[in-house]
């Protein structure tokens, strides 16, 4: 759906004769989740074609990874009595579970504030969709502190002068996944940006899931329950039994 | 050495979570305590959610005790009778505290709770066994009132309870309420807390209760096999937060270092031990009580729906 609401943004620019065109890739189409995952680096490379060949300087690059929409709460902790709880609660109904931009020059210097906001660029200019009717100061002061928190978990990144152009025509751009990413189907975009609008975009889907015993018992935990916690049980108490069977045997 | 957690989401080290294990492993075989009171807050300070941390630990619990309880049977060590009693009051805790567990989960409230509780309990369990292991060392004499009190058999609160039962091996004859009580409480708390309960419970039926002393330590270990056992099963089903590879990692460590535990403990004067496990309890309750006062890092938390 994201990509063909992208389709549809990008078409009129597409049509444009004399407009380059983006070649996008992807060094990972699937990321897979196994025992040993302590994190990936993406790298999203591609090629501007231009209609006559020709290489024309201003053209800058904009790479973004999002994960897939979730609804969330966001809390804050304030100070009660001495004692710092969580007070205040606002629900945003699509938050994306991540969040990675690069571009060629910082976004600001690149592109005018009302595009970025209608192609969801930079970490300011996300669509949470905030429900309730809280103050939009207090829904601003939120946002602000989600962001703040993804960040800190390496979930929303923002890397300034992490797309590299080489010779006009090449571009590359490395995005790092944390192992404590949440699984499912991701969206990569690509915008070609010059004199502070979208020129061309396009889009490419990473699976990012977990598989083999991860996979398994993630699943198990969620679909059997039950069996799950009786296994857990089981297990814990072979465990117990069989460590102290053995040191009986060896030691008396 | 890395290893994913499937559940928690995240990569940890397999020799911290091993050697955590083994360290609480060791603790519990020296003094008897189920260690569930150390390895969750450890857990949460190590970066599991805290979910994930109270639900595995409990996990872990059920493993750690049953050798205990195991070793306690061949020397007739437990009331079965009594064990049932607690047990049942055990089970019906644990599921009240599942629903309990959720309800503040919605709240955003449940780190706070799960702090406060662990502060004011270890806080002044932690106390009581400084000062009595302190005494039993002269390090300080004990007080005048305390040695002049003639000594209690029964709780009278307990005594007026009716409906009274005959627990021969605890050599006892009293209302199965108290016990059935006594396990509600335990119940709830290992759901909240992740932790067996045991030195909650093995002060309680000493000085509450008034069992023998023979059958305390056994009779509790069984409770705590039998309701960690039955709150893994509540976590699993509406938490949906038992890391069985996080679980299985900590009893590695743990299994092993109880037996180890245990011989090491034949060494040591005693008093010593309960000194050294009120010191560790003491310092876990600073912590905690430190992260409740203190500006956390995070003033701002995200929760998925």
């Amino acid at each position: 759906m994201i990509r063909a609401l992208l389709l549809a943004l990008a078409a009129p620019l597409l049509l444009g004769q004399a407009e380059p065109r983006l070649v996008p890739d992807v060094s990972h189409r699937d990321v897979e989740i196994r025992y040993s995952f302590t994190g990936e680096e993406l790298l999203l490379f591609g090629a501007i074609v231009y209609p006559d060949g020709r290489p024309r300087p201003g053209t800058d690059v904009a790479v973004v990874l999002k994960g897939p929409l979730e609804p969330i709460v966001v809390r804050e902790k304030q100070k009660v009595f001495g004692i710092w709880m969580n007070v205040g609660r606002v629900r945003f109904r699509s938050a994306p579970s991540f969040y990675a931009v690069a571009s060629s020059r910082p976004l600001t210097q690149l592109i005018e504030e009302r595009t970025a906001a209608i192609y969801e660029l930079g970490l300011d200019n996300l669509q949470l969709s905030p429900g309730g009717g809280a103050p939009a100061e207090v829904m601003r002061r939120f946002e602000h502190g989600y962001v703040d928190a993804m960040r800190r978990h390496q979930l929303y990144a923002e890397y300034p002068r992490g797309v590299e152009i080489s010779e006009g025509v090449l571009y590359r751009a490395r995005i790092s996944i944390p192992a404590r990413v949440p699984v499912g189907t991701y969206t990569a975009e690509t915008f070609l940006i010059r004199d502070g609008r979208v020129i061309a975009g396009a889009a490419r889907e990473i699976r990012i899931e977990k598989l083999g015993f991860e996979g398994f018992v993630a699943e198990a935990a969620e679909d059997w329950s039950l069996a799950y916690g009786v296994t857990a049980v089981v297990v814990s108490l072979l465990l117990g039994w069989a460590a102290s069977a053995f040191f009986q045997r060896r030691y008396g | 050495m890395d290893i994913y957690l499937p559940i928690a989401g995240l990569s940890v080290n397999v020799l911290v979570i091993v050697g955590l294990g083994g360290l609480v492993g060791l603790l519990t075989g020296m003094v008897g305590v189920g260690g569930g009171f150390l390895t969750t807050p450890i857990l949460i300070f190590y970066g599991i959610p805290p979910a994930v941390a109270v639900a595995s630990a409990t996990t872990q619990i059920t493993g750690t005790s049953i050798s205990g309880v195991l070793a306690h049977r061949r020397r007739r060590g437990v009331d079965m009778r009594m064990g049932a009693v607690i047990i049942a009051g055990g089970v019906a805790g644990s599921i009240a505290g599942g629903f309990l567990f959720r309800l503040l989960q919605n709240m955003g409230q449940i780190d706070t709770v799960i702090s406060m509780l662990y502060v004011i309990l270890l806080g002044s369990i932690g106390i009581m066994m400084a000062k009595e292991a302190a005494t039993a060392l002269d390090i300080i004499s004990p007080s005048r009132r305390q040695a002049e009190k003639p000594a209690r058999r029964h709780n009278p609160l307990i005594a007026a309870l009716p409906m009274r039962w005959r627990f021969y091996r605890s050599g006892l004859y009293i209302s199965p309420l108290a016990p059935l009580g006594l396990g509600f409480v335990s119940g709830l708390l290992t759901v909240l807390l992740g932790i067996g309960g045991g030195f909650i419970m093995v002060p309680a039926m000493i000085y509450l209760l008034g069992m023998s002393a023979q059958v305390v330590v056994g009779t509790s270990l069984l409770q705590i096999v039998f309701v960690t056992a039955a709150t893994t099963l509540v976590h699993a089903t509406t938490t949906r937060s038992v890391d069985i590879v996080l679980a299985g990692l900590l009893l590695l460590g743990s299994v092993i270092g109880a037996q180890y535990g245990a011989r090491f403990a034949q060494k040591m004067k005693p008093e010593l031990l309960r000194m050294i496990l009120a010191i560790v309890v003491l310092g876990v309750a600073l912590r905690m009580a430190l992260q409740l006062g203190w500006r956390p890092e995070e003033i701002y938390t995200v929760q998925m729906l």
